[in-house]
């Protein structure tokens, strides 16, 4: 479990959370929306550790991140796995060699432990055949699924997900949803995963927080969402007239 | 302004201090550096070699204009090639021309890093990124880049031999005579200590433009530009201070 505690963090004069406290659940697909702006990224850098907090604490179970020393720190972040937008694979490495990285890095394994591994969990994330393929011969999705891969070779304990689906086809993101979704049960894992999409919040949204303007506008579930009388929160997920139309004919039938 | 400079002075140096902890795997430092020993020593080999011949020629050429109806004898153009090149041209223009090939590929590649969040997802798997994307290039300059003005300085000897005796601005044993004359070997210590202190400069000071840039593409242009200007610049500083320091 991840908790955050009255997170304040400005730039300069610019507040842009203004003291957010939460839980996120092992086990949970924890999902952070908001509109641009609204400080999601911020808060997810501040979870994760990449930003320091104007004030304001971050508990990963039962220890608080930021008063650790830059070495305990770092014996955290090996419990932590992460997804970027645009998956940061590194260019000049192959498939392996990426999702391998953290292994030469951490662990003493044999080459052959190694490939085994990252065999194992290419083929969790359904990409058998792309051991040698570089990531600017690969498509989107397949780049984010290797960054899932290189994210969970660790057996991370923790993982953030930032925009997992963006720049990706609706099929894509379902399948990229669905694979973050089995990951964090079968492992156990607390994750995070900041998105926009729509599609994200009720289909694996086990744990919602909605921000604005920094601070928390709704907190939630995906079953909680259709009914909720949250009319910043209804403005939101059912932005389009489109949508609208689609609530209001669900909330008819039910 | 003088607080700006104190405030990146301040970050060069706490920068220096992370990048030379102790590694995480000495195996994957190993292999990095080695990695960085050819990419700047085998990658530079043709450009310094191409430098260092014009810089012997040029020299003897020169020289040989300046010397002509004076009463010094012709073989001290062999003389003069050698010290010149040793001392001086060897070390600080190879290394000036390599703060321009290898200083702005490195402030480009570590800030092109930190633009595709590569040094974020370093950080979080747990990586000291300042040590590893940093460390290696520091210690692969300052291994290679000192064999690579020693070459230069040899080349340049030679450089000048062809452009002083195959034009017969002087004979093959007058340019050998002078080439043998006189020879310090205080001088060639000194052309190592002048290319470890710029093969210091040249890695670290891209590096620290990379690593902290910030923006986009038109950022990174620049810190590619200020990488290689800020290294010419302490690179002809630390040239006059060493040369203070080395010949009192």
């Amino acid at each position: 479990m991840i908790r955050a505690e009255n997170l304040i963090k400005s730039f300069g004069e610019h507040e842009v959370l203004k003291g957010i406290t939460t839980e996120f659940y092992k086990g949970k697909t924890n999902l952070i929306i908001g509109r641009s702006g609204a400080g999601k990224t911020v808060l997810l850098k501040l979870l994760v550790g990449l930003f320091t907090p104007t004030s304001g604490k971050v508990w990963y179970d039962d220890t608080d991140f930021f008063a650790l020393s830059k070495k305990e720190k770092r014996n955290i972040r090996m419990k932590v796995g992460m997804l970027f937008q645009a998956s940061a694979l590194f260019d000049s490495m192959t498939v392996e060699e990426n999702v391998r990285f953290p292994l030469d890095m951490f662990t003493n394994m044999t080459s052959k432990e190694k490939l085994t591994r990252v065999n194992d969990v290419l083929h969790r994330v359904s990409l058998d055949e792309a051991n040698h393929r570089y990531p600017s011969e690969i498509s989107g999705g397949m780049q984010k699924r290797v960054g899932i891969a290189r994210a969970i070779v660790l057996d991370p304990e923790y993982l953030f997900c930032d925009e997992p689906n963006s720049g990706l086809d609706p099929k894509t993101s379902i399948v990229i949803d669905e694979l973050i979704r089995n990951i964090t049960v079968e492992n156990n894992i607390t994750t995070i995963i900041n998105t926009h999409d729509m599609n994200s919040v009720m289909e694996i949204g086990d744990n919602i927080i909605l921000l604005n303007q920094g601070n928390i506008a709704w907190h939630g579930d995906n079953s909680q969402v259709l009914g909720s009388e949250n009319e910043f929160l209804q403005n939101f997920i059912f932005a389009s007239p489109f949508l609208q139309r689609l609530r209001n004919s669900a909330l008819k039938k039910s | 302004m003088i607080l700006n400079f104190f405030h990146n002075f301040g970050r060069y140096l706490t920068m220096l201090w992370t990048a030379f902890s102790k590694p995480e795997k000495f195996s994957m430092y190993y292999k990095e550096t080695l990695r960085q020993m050819n990419d700047i020593g085998v990658g530079s080999l043709t450009i310094v070699g191409l430098i260092a011949i014009f810089i012997g020629a040029v020299t003897a050429v020169q020289f040989s204009y300046q010397l002509d109806g004076t009463l010094v004898p012709r073989y001290y153009i062999g003389y003069i090639v050698r010290d010149s090149t040793i001392i001086e041209l060897a070390p600080t223009i190879t290394c000036l021309v390599l703060a321009g090939k290898v200083g702005s590929n490195i402030a480009a590649e570590i800030g092109g890093m930190r633009q595709k969040e590569h040094i974020d997802a370093m950080e979080i798997m747990g990586v000291n990124t300042a040590a590893y994307l940093i460390m290696p290039k520091i210690v692969a300059a300052v291994i290679v880049i000192p064999m690579l003005v020693a070459i230069a300085a040899f080349v340049s000897v030679i450089g000048g031999y062809a452009a002083a005796v195959i034009p017969q601005l002087m004979s093959e044993a007058e340019y050998i005579q002078g080439v043998r004359s006189f020879f310090q070997p205080f001088n060639v210590t000194m052309m190592f200590v002048k290319a470890i202190v710029f093969a210091f400069i040249l890695t670290s000071v891209p590096s620290f433009q990379g690593y902290y840039v910030k923006g986009g593409s038109i950022e990174l242009g620049q810190a590619s530009t200020n990488a290689v200007v800020y290294s010419d610049i302490l690179i002809l500083l630390a040239d006059y201070v060493l040369a203070l320091l080395l010949t009192q």
